[in-house]
């Protein structure tokens, strides 16, 4: 059977992307961000995961308001990233995967979830910014990527509990796929920020190592906050905490945390970064 | 459940606000391609018109005025597109809305900081 591996959670913030195209990761700035992924990649080039569910929410590239599901998962074979409008550099083409990703579909539908299927999408820098994180020379065509696309710019969203349980039908289904592939799953965005109006620049760097922490050892404590609690807490884009109980409930079994990092702020953000090991139950 | 919690200095964008903004956002949307940019960057009125903006949200477009546009249904996403064609980075912006230079806007963010030992 297909197996989970382990679940990594990371900002994906665009100034990160623009920093490593202009080679800053090592200035005051950012050095304190970039130097916890180096143990991460090492993790995945041990590992050699075959498939990465990502969890990520577009802002506005492919899925605007006039058509925006509030789940989606991408069947397609590859992925193509493109001019978002500020100037983000795109990354090369993503590899996709059209077999656990339409099993995922299938079994999602069956346990009472609806998700929007999506054969031909672009995906944004919510999806692009990690992949490019975790391979910097953007050597990723093996991985075989399925997105998992989550409303956070419009509400209604999501509830937490909801998005928490879509992840535990997705584990599910993967771990009743019949193969041998082992999965690894991106949560991504957060931690807390707020972009827009007279509260921009809100951060909360205590609700988010709160969370950080629970996220590991109680994250259905996490699926108790209303998306109003996560903005109340976690400023307006706070939100995309969304993001990480979905990748969270993917894992059934054991959890142990093997990094961290919290950084803030980066850009307007809290930028954490943790590094799960999972271990599925027998 | 309350569908507006008051937040101070906070706009929720709900199926009102996206209803009120729609054209507004529409237009922001087409700025992630290079011909609409163009466009836009020739003729802000003329751009916003083809786009059916009312006469108040042309204003928040040609006035660079941030607040007013998101009461008139603005979503922080598809401005982050208009605020690039301006050459405006989350930084600029957020100063703009809370009335901060740039460099004040990044002190109150540096005052909530954790975790960093050198920047």
């Amino acid at each position: 059977m297909a197996k989970i591996i382990g679940g990594i959670t990371t900002s994906h913030i665009p100034a990160i992307s623009n920093a490593m195209e202009r080679g800053l990761e090592d200035t005051p700035y950012w050095r304190d961000f970039f130097a916890a992924y180096p143990p991460v990649r090492k993790w995945l080039e041990e590992q050699q995961p075959d498939i990465a569910i990502i969890f990520y929410n577009d802002h506005g590239l492919e899925m605007f308001l006039d058509k925006k599901p509030t789940f989606a998962i991408g069947c397609a074979a590859e992925y193509e990233n493109a001019d978002e409008g500020w100037g983000i550099a795109t990354i090369p083409t993503v590899t996709g995967e059209t077999e656990l990703s339409w099993h995922i579909v299938n079994e999602l539908i069956e346990h009472d979830f609806d998700p929007t299927v999506c054969q031909d999408i672009k995906v944004d820098h919510g999806l692009t910014v990690p992949l490019r994180l975790m391979y910097p020379d953007q050597n990723y065509k093996h991985l075989k990527v399925i997105p998992v696309c989550i409303n956070c710019e419009r509400h209604p969203m999501p509830k937490p509990s909801r998005t928490f349980a879509l992840g535990e039908a997705i584990g599910k289904a993967v771990e009743s796929f019949p193969g041998d592939e082992k999965v690894v799953v991106f949560g991504t965005g957060g931690l807390s920020h707020q972009l827009d109006g007279e509260r921009a620049g809100f951060i909360n760097a205590d609700f988010d190592e709160e969370c950080m922490d629970k996220l590991v050892s109680d994250p259905k404590a996490l699926t108790k906050y209303s998306n109003y609690d996560l903005v109340r807490l976690g400023g307006s884009q706070g939100v995309e905490l969304n993001m990480w109980l979905g990748m969270r409930g993917t894992m059934t079994g054991h959890v142990e945390e093997i990094h961290r990092n919290y950084v803030a702020p980066i850009s307007n953000t809290g930028a954490g970064l943790q590094l799960l090991r999972h271990t599925p139950k027998r | 459940m309350d569908y507006k919690p008051d937040i101070p200095g906070n706009t929720f964008f709900n199926g009102e606000m996206a209803a009120k903004g729609y054209n507004l956002n529409k237009m922001f949307h087409s700025l992630n391609s290079a011909a609409g940019r163009e466009a836009f960057r020739a003729d802000e009125r003329a751009y916003c018109e083809q786009y059916r903006l009312t006469p108040e949200q042309t204003e928040t477009v040609l006035n660079r005025d941030l607040i007013r546009m998101i009461e008139l249904g603005g979503s922080i996403y598809y401005m982050a597109k208009f605020a690039g064609v301006l050459g405006l980075n989350v930084q600029d912006v957020g100063g703009l809305q809370t009335g901060r230079s740039t460099e004040e806007f990044q002190a109150y963010l540096d005052s909530q900081g954790r975790g960093k030992t050198h920047g």
